[in-house]
């Protein structure tokens, strides 16, 4: 075949027929690996971009109604441990850390490191579900749920960290509008980590099974993308939820 | 021979432009050591400053941390800073575009009467 040929077919196919030379994992529309690679990326980004408007959304509301019940959003705020909070947030991170040394591992086609780095992110991120499942067991024994066994007592009277939150009977109810807005983002996040723990674990029966240490990086690759994003959604909720009432 | 032949026809194409398929690049451990650790310091900072009462600015100074937090994921964890054209003017019109609604929405807002709803 001369190279007249070869460009028409290229030009005609997108790509060129190399038989054996394709990776297993080559998908027959990709040239090679990079390309296939980088729109991995550019669709897994798209995605994300999805996911930041949704969870932009809460956050955009959770602001707005900051400023409109803001005496019952400080009190509400006042009822969370920042011990919690921080915890969680370091363990996250160091569950980033982990999964990003993962990516490498999968880079460096190292299949043991891999799977070591994949079980402590597993680990990590159990952890932090852990607390949260603490932190809500917590504010269901204390009747802050809404809608299921609320009740608006203990912002009447102030609380023993904070005495001075005594509001009246209409703004302690509205700390409703704290909670549920507490409860669908720290909720969705939540969910978020379990669907990502879902496929993680998934990801470590493959690479057990020896996929992704051939070259074959983009599916750990955008699992990385997705679960660091998860850790930047809580990098947002920690201070928001936890911290910036402290002392208003 | 067909090897060559095809990459000097693809190089011709694509030259002048942004190449379709990015060169890879292999983040070191080290890069990511001293992210990871400095993203833990900037969480306990975070977490102290809280017990000061700088007034307005807890919230100011909470969420820049967590600004500068979510950079550094993004650049490095996420691999933007070493990525093609393509993902960097994705992440960033996307944050564009998510700051734009944001605005608009809290522009209506700020431009309500507040405290007669």
């Amino acid at each position: 075949m001369d190279s007249h040929t070869l460009a028409a077919q290229t030009a005609e196919t997108g790509h060129i027929e190399h038989g054996a030379d394709h990776p297993p994992f080559l998908r027959h529309h990709f040239e090679n690996v990079p390309q296939q690679r980088e729109a991995a990326t550019f669709g897994m980004w798209l995605f994300l971009l999805t996911e930041i408007m949704f969870f932009g959304g809460l956050f955009c509301s959770y602001l707005i109604f900051r400023n409109w019940y803001y005496p019952a959003f400080v009190a509400g705020s006042h009822t969370l441990h920042i011990w919690a909070g921080t915890l969680n947030t370091t363990l996250l991170i160091v569950s980033s850390f982990t999964m990003a040394m993962g990516v490498h591992a999968a880079e460096t086609r190292m299949r043991k490191a891999l799977m070591g780095w994949i079980i402590a992110t597993l680990i990590l991120g159990c952890g932090f579900l852990c607390v949260k499942a603490y932190e809500w067991h917590d504010e269901w024994v204390e009747h802050h749920v809404p809608g299921l066994n609320f009740s608006p007592e203990g912002f009447l009277h102030g609380t023993k960290d904070y005495p001075d939150d005594k509001l009246p009977l209409d703004m302690a109810e509205k700390t409703q509008v704290y909670f549920s807005l507490y409860f669908a983002m720290t909720g969705m996040h939540a969910l978020h980590m379990v669907i990502g723990v879902s496929l993680l674990t998934i990801l470590l029966i493959q690479v057990y099974g020896g996929k992704y240490v051939n070259g074959h990086v983009a599916p750990i690759e955008n699992f990385g993308l997705y679960w660091h994003f998860v850790d930047i959604v809580w990098i947002f909720l920690f201070p928001l939820l936890y911290l910036i009432s402290r002392h208003q | 021979m067909d090897q060559q032949a095809h990459e000097h026809h693809e190089h011709h194409i694509f030259e002048p432009s942004e190449p379709t398929h990015h060169a890879e690049h292999i983040v070191s451990p080290r890069v990511y050591l001293v992210v990871g650790t400095t993203l833990l310091i900037l969480t306990g900072t975070t977490a102290a400053v809280s017990y000061v009462d700088l007034g307005t600015f807890n919230a100011v100074v909470a969420l820049a941390i967590a600004c500068i937090k979510m950079t550094l994921v993004i650049l490095f964890f996420m691999h933007v800073k070493y990525s093609s054209k393509l993902t960097k003017l994705t992440v960033a019109a996307g944050f564009f575009t998510f700051l734009v609604l944001i605005t608009m929405t809290m522009t209506d807002y700020i431009s309500r009467a507040w405290g007669r709803w």
